[in-house]
């Protein structure tokens, strides 16, 4: 599906916010958040350490309450449709004991909340062809059949965001999917996340520390620091303008030569601030 | 000289045996199964243990034996479903800490109310190693009332569960309601355990709760070839150690518990091969590719 923007008018948006807020224990984490994120488009949630990015991807899954404002997901309260987001939580990798197979681990994501013994018949077999359709998609067919916690942390994220992707969500949710693997597999799962986004039309938001080997896929940058939050385009928030007005301190975006930004001065940045030390 | 004695089969009270061993194997194959998926073996053999005051008690006080062991495990599973799960490898719970306290007094109480009950060891006996020889065919049938409706349970329960025990987060994001899974399956496990400690006792419980279960994770990583052949191998290694016991001075619980473990050596050894042997096999084209 190829969705063409401005000639057709699209259902309502993946998500919307108006002024949304969240305390924990009193402390409000973030507040006078808005964003509106449309189908089919790539954005991320950036953010230094305990900004609370985690925290707005589970209240747009409905699994984080409010203190005030409102957030719609796919034109309804968040969480109300739980059955058209997908969710790949921040992790680390499954534990090497674990002896489940990959396959049965992708399968939870389209049969995993359904009571009752799985019955053969013809709905099993559609849903095995499924699996092993999911599999393909994300190129895990070489070992889809391995106990899942002897696989490497890049395998491992295929399989689980097969899984996220079982039921057809129109929004998946990513926690710090490239968090862990090492540079070619952060390359690898970047480009398979940008290719289900464009060609199966579903709506990625995703968090991550490192904007990088993203940069190239993405729409839409929601930026969250000193309580609150930007958004806009990439060029929009990550420049030194926008970012200093948000963490209310001088920060510059340097661009390396092969494109790559860096942010620096950013206040929680430790390799920048607290380990600099001056004999 | 075996030849001379006649054959197991033919006393009411080895058929018995046999029947009750093969639906407490069956059962706690199943429920094993995913008592180790999830971790959770040191609940399990707290669950186990805790039957043993709760008999002692019931009996001391003059109530049903099998009350107390009801009680008892099922009070113990609540409290364990209160306390929070480990989410994560990272994330600690003091999960651990508070069953073994629980463990701990529940032992020393066991053993004040065995002594309380002036010194009847045998007793003890029995409701440590269990009985399988005088089993009525009335117990056979309330294994089969207690058994049967767990297996149904844990059938209707088994995906979610399977889902929540694998990635509780996912799966609560997903709308099963992890809460209440974890709890309905401790409830199960501790009816169980109850109801399978009246025969087996309650450390050979634990034995068929967690050997045969931890032998076929090692050999099959598929959840339903894995429950199967945690049940086939629990009544094999039963009806094997019955057998043993039939022809042996020595107590069945023995003969049960040792085959469980040969078992699960065997199966350690073969996973252990097999996984050298996938170690060793080369990284597929397509990987490659791709980075590039």
């Amino acid at each position: 599906m190829h969705p063409t923007p401005g000639s057709v008018a699209l259902p309502s948006p993946a998500a919307v916010a108006h002024g949304i807020a969240v305390s924990i224990g009193g402390r409000t984490i973030w507040s006078g958040v808005d964003f509106r994120i449309e189908r089919a488009t790539f954005s991320v949630i950036l953010g230094p350490n305990g900004a609370g990015k985690s925290t707005l991807l589970k209240a747009m899954l409905g699994l984080q309450p409010l203190s005030s404002g409102t957030l719609d997901v796919l034109g309804e309260p968040a969480g109300e449709r739980r059955d058209r987001v997908g969710y790949v939580p921040q992790r680390g990798t499954f534990d090497r004991s674990v002896r489940i197979r990959g396959l049965d681990v992708v399968r939870l994501g389209l049969d995993g909340t359904r009571w009752g013994i799985p019955v053969p018949g013809r709905r099993a077999r559609a849903e095995r062809e499924r699996v092993d359709a999911l599999i393909r998609m994300v190129e895990a067919d070489a070992y889809a059949d391995r106990p899942i916690g002897q696989l490497s942390g890049g395998e491992q994220q295929r399989l689980i965001i097969a899984q996220a992707l079982a039921r057809d969500p129109e929004v998946l949710l990513l926690d710090e999917p490239l968090d862990g693997l090492d540079l070619s597999s952060q390359a690898a799962v970047s480009s398979l996340i940008q290719r289900i986004c464009r060609e199966r039309g579903v709506a990625v938001v995703m968090v991550a520390h490192d904007v990088n080997p993203i940069l190239p896929y993405l729409d839409e940058v929601i930026y969250l620091a000193g309580g609150t939050a930007v958004c806009g385009s990439p060029e929009e928030v990550i420049n030194g303008k926008t970012l200093s007005a948000l963490f209310g301190t001088d920060v510059e975006v340097l661009r390396a030569r092969d494109g790559r930004l860096v942010v620096v001065g950013q206040p929680e940045a430790p390799a920048i601030h607290t380990d600099r030390h001056h004999p | 000289m075996i030849g001379g004695i006649p054959g197991p089969l033919t006393y009411p009270f080895m058929v018995n045996a046999l029947r009750a061993g093969t639906i407490v194997a069956v059962v706690a194959g199943a429920l094993g199964w995913f008592m180790v998926l999830r971790r959770q073996t040191f609940a399990g053999h707290t669950l186990s243990l805790v039957g043993f005051p709760g008999a002692a008690g019931a009996t001391l006080v003059g109530l049903s034996a099998s009350l107390g062991y009801f009680t008892f495990c099922i009070l113990a599973a609540a409290i364990f479903a209160a306390i929070p799960r480990r989410r994560s490898a990272r994330a600690f719970s003091e999960e651990s800490a508070v069953i073994g306290s629980v463990q701990s007094l529940m032992l020393a109480s066991g053993f004040l109310f065995v002594s309380l009950y002036a010194g009847n060891l045998t007793g003890l006996n029995a409701l440590l190693f269990g009985s399988f020889l005088g089993i009525s065919n009335a117990q056979v049938l309330v294994l089969l009332a207690v058994g049967v409706p767990a297996l149904i349970a844990l059938a209707a329960l088994c995906r979610p569960l399977l889902f929540e025990s694998l990635d509780p987060e996912v799966a609560a994001a997903a709308g099963v309601r992890v809460r209440v899974v974890s709890v309905l399956f401790l409830i199960l496990l501790g009816a169980a355990v109850a109801e399978a400690s009246q025969i087996t006792g309650s450390l050979l419980v634990f034995a068929l709760l967690v050997l045969p279960p931890a032998a076929a994770q090692s050999l099959t990583p598929g959840p339903v070839a894995g429950v199967l052949l945690s049940m086939v191998v629990g009544v094999a290694v039963t009806w094997g150690g019955l057998v043993l016991a039939y022809y042996l001075p020595y107590p069945a619980g023995t003969f049960i518990t040792s085959l469980s473990f040969g078992v699960y050596l065997v199966a350690r050894a073969v996973r252990a091969s097999r996984d050298r042997r996938t170690a060793r096999r080369p990284v597929p084209a397509a990987r490659v590719v791709e980075v590039a």
